[in-house]
């Protein structure tokens, strides 16, 4: 969505984050096969607090020249998209949870996010747990980011890590997310722009909004379906034969759409 | 002004050569002195912990072998809090580089305990040193997945999202101060612009979130493009982080130099690190406020491989390099800086971390020889 300039309304992406309380963004990054990146061996998803943290959006001038930005960690956040993370974790199969943070410096704040981890990491004693340093999570990702499963972190280095692990298997127009709400809500999206460019023209590549749907279908434990068009999407770009022009290729949406029918 | 036009041409040095400024006649001959190769200029050494001790003999060999004229000046890390630091860092230490004005640091281990500081943070209050410096380069020869990696981070390092300032505002929630102040922004980014200009880079780009944080991260972007008005010829340009880390990581060759607040600063420039291999490679300069620079490895000290030879001087062999840069000792750096890189590419002689099998001393050999 292309929040329209002006004043007197809040950012769409704002308006639906707020009335309906999505306070988890779930984004799974993985290379896949025949878009052949830098890396080849990344698996990880990363689960994003987004409601509080850096981006509350209090800021003030204290005196001429001197700024000031709130950041604030409640327990009750905290605790939530930890519990999410660990539940999808379990959910879908995976061994590890990580914690992002900056606690050695930001002692109260990012400790206070890590105490509520550990406090649900006890109730899922079958999944590792472990808690890595944000500049040295960075540094491991682009050396080696088949180090890291499940991520889950406050809001601002969420929003780094996430883009930074989108930049790893190929960027945002390949990459799905879905915003988790109280009350079990689900919106999955695309996080690419609209390109307004190429709009209309049957040049888009749907891959990002198909896999959000294939994410989508899986919290609603469609799994067989959301498996099979998963791997309709990942075959039809591995075989390289229909690829938009985004991915090197020369496929219009239709035809690749088609690609993706054919490959059920 | 002549003043000024002096301390711009002749750098750090200019602080002593012009402290007695009555006679301006007598400063020129002065300069002439300060630059000629006998006059050794003395600079402050911190071999530190660990492996700090080993690689700071490489370095000591390799800037006889090319006949530096640095004298140094060693100071360890006592075993006592000294009162007058609050921290195992001496008065006269920090003394010893407030007078020289440039020294380099091996890895320091902070030793556990209460009622002192951080050696790190004593030693970055205590000189003012408001900005850090991180060039990350792909060295031909120690393969990563990039290889045309050659960019500058320069981290504002004085407050921003590390004030330190947090609070309980009721059980269960916390709050965190982000400062910035237009002091400091102001002058990290010149700093950032005089070092493109005088490095010879095109392009600075600030790194922000002010579409979310528009007044601290706003304010950052405000003092930048003031600055950058002032430098017409260097290219300006600002990035979002997150838009950042993505390009940083499929196309690095995009960036020169990038200048940001202090958070950003910390990610980025270990991301960078991680671009061409790793803080074990990476050189690392601090610059304080009268044109003090302290140049340090940020690599961490290694205990279980101290004493034992086995250890890669390489960061702190390149961030001596950028300290003899500061110094305008640019032939010398340069010669020092190929023969290190020459050394790696060749591939005969590496540490254990590249891959290879030599010893620190055989490695610090092998760059005596390429000189």
């Amino acid at each position: 969505m292309a929040t329209p300039i002006g004043k007197g309304h809040r950012s769409l992406n704002l308006t639906l984050r707020k009335e309906l309380n999505l306070y988890a963004n779930v984004r799974p990054c993985y290379s896949l096969p025949g878009y052949k990146t830098r890396y080849d061996d990344v698996n990880l998803v990363t689960i994003r607090e987004n409601t509080e943290g850096e981006y509350s959006g209090l800021e003030h001038q204290v005196v001429r020249g001197v700024v000031e930005s709130l950041k604030i960690i409640t327990r009750a956040a905290s605790l939530r998209v930890a519990e999410y993370a660990f539940h999808y974790a379990k959910t879908n199969g995976r061994d590890r949870v990580s914690v992002i943070h900056k606690a050695n410096i930001m002692q109260k704040t990012d400790g206070l996010f890590l105490k509520c981890c550990r406090e649900v990491a006890e109730k899922y004693p079958e999944i590792t747990y472990e808690e890595v340093v944000i500049d040295n999570c960075c540094m491991m990702l682009v050396k080696n980011p088949a180090l890291f499963d499940v991520l889950v972190m406050p809001n601002l280095y969420g929003d780094i890590i996430s883009d930074l692990s989108a930049g790893l298997v190929g960027g945002l127009g390949l990459t799905p997310s879905c915003n988790i709400g109280e009350g079990g809500i689900a919106l999955a999206e695309a996080v690419h722009g609209s390109a307004p460019d190429i709009a209309g023209k049957n040049l888009a590549n749907p891959t990002a909004l198909l896999m959000s749907s294939v994410m989508m279908l899986r919290h609603l434990n469609f799994s067989d379906k959301a498996e099979q068009i998963q791997n309709a999407i990942v075959s039809t770009i591995a075989e390289g034969k229909y690829r938009t022009a985004d991915l090197g290729g020369s496929s219009s949406t239709t035809e690749f759409t088609n690609a993706i029918c054919n490959n059920l | 002004m002549a003043a000024q036009i002096l301390r711009r041409v002749v750098g750090s040095r200019s602080t002593q050569i012009l402290s007695s400024p009555a006679n301006p006649t007598s400063v020129l001959p002065a300069l002439a002195r300060a630059f000629s190769s006998q006059t050794p200029i003395r600079a402050t050494l911190f071999p530190g912990d660990g492996i700090g001790p080993e690689i700071a003999e490489s370095v000591k060999q390799v800037f006889k072998a090319a006949d530096v004229p640095i004298e140094w000046e060693e100071h360890y890390v006592g075993t006592e809090i000294d009162p007058r630091t609050q921290s195992f860092l001496t008065w006269e230490s920090l003394e010893s580089v407030r007078r020289n004005r440039v020294g380099l640091k091996g890895p320091m281990a902070t030793p556990i305990g209460k009622g002192h500081r951080s050696l790190n943070l004593t030693l970055r209050k205590e000189l003012n040193l408001y900005a850090n410096v991180r060039p990350c380069y792909s060295l031909p020869g120690y393969k990563t997945r990039y290889d045309d990696v050659n960019l500058v981070t320069i981290r504002e390092n004085t407050e921003g999202e590390y004030s330190g300032l947090e609070h309980q505002v009721v059980r269960g929630v916390v709050e965190s101060l982000k400062i910035i102040t237009r002091a400091a922004s102001l002058r990290v980014a010149e700093y950032a612009f005089h070092y493109a200009k005088t490095n010879g880079r095109d392009r600075v780009s600030v790194i922000h979130k002010a579409n979310i944080m528009q007044k601290t991260d706003g304010l950052f972007l405000k003092c930048c493009r003031e600055v950058a008005e002032k430098y017409p010829e260097i290219t300006y340009e600002e990035v979002v982080i997150d838009n950042c880390c993505m390009m940083l990581v499929k196309n690095p060759a995009l960036f020169d130099v990038l200048v940001m607040p202090n958070l950003y600063g910390d990610i980025i420039s270990d991301l960078s690190a991680g671009l061409v291999g790793g803080l074990g490679l990476t050189p690392s300069c601090n610059i304080g406020e009268g044109g003090i620079a302290l140049a340090e490895a940020v690599h961490g000290s290694a205990p279980d491989i101290a004493g034992k030879n086995l250890a890669n001087p390489t960061a702190l062999l390149m961030s001596s390099v950028m300290m003899l840069r500061h110094l305008n000792f640019s032939d010398k750096a340069e010669q020092i800086q190929n023969a290190i890189v020459s050394t790696i590419a060749e591939g005969k002689y590496r540490t254990a971390d590249l891959g290879g099998s030599s010893s620190t001393t055989e490695f610090t050999n092998a760059i005596c020889n390429n000189l």
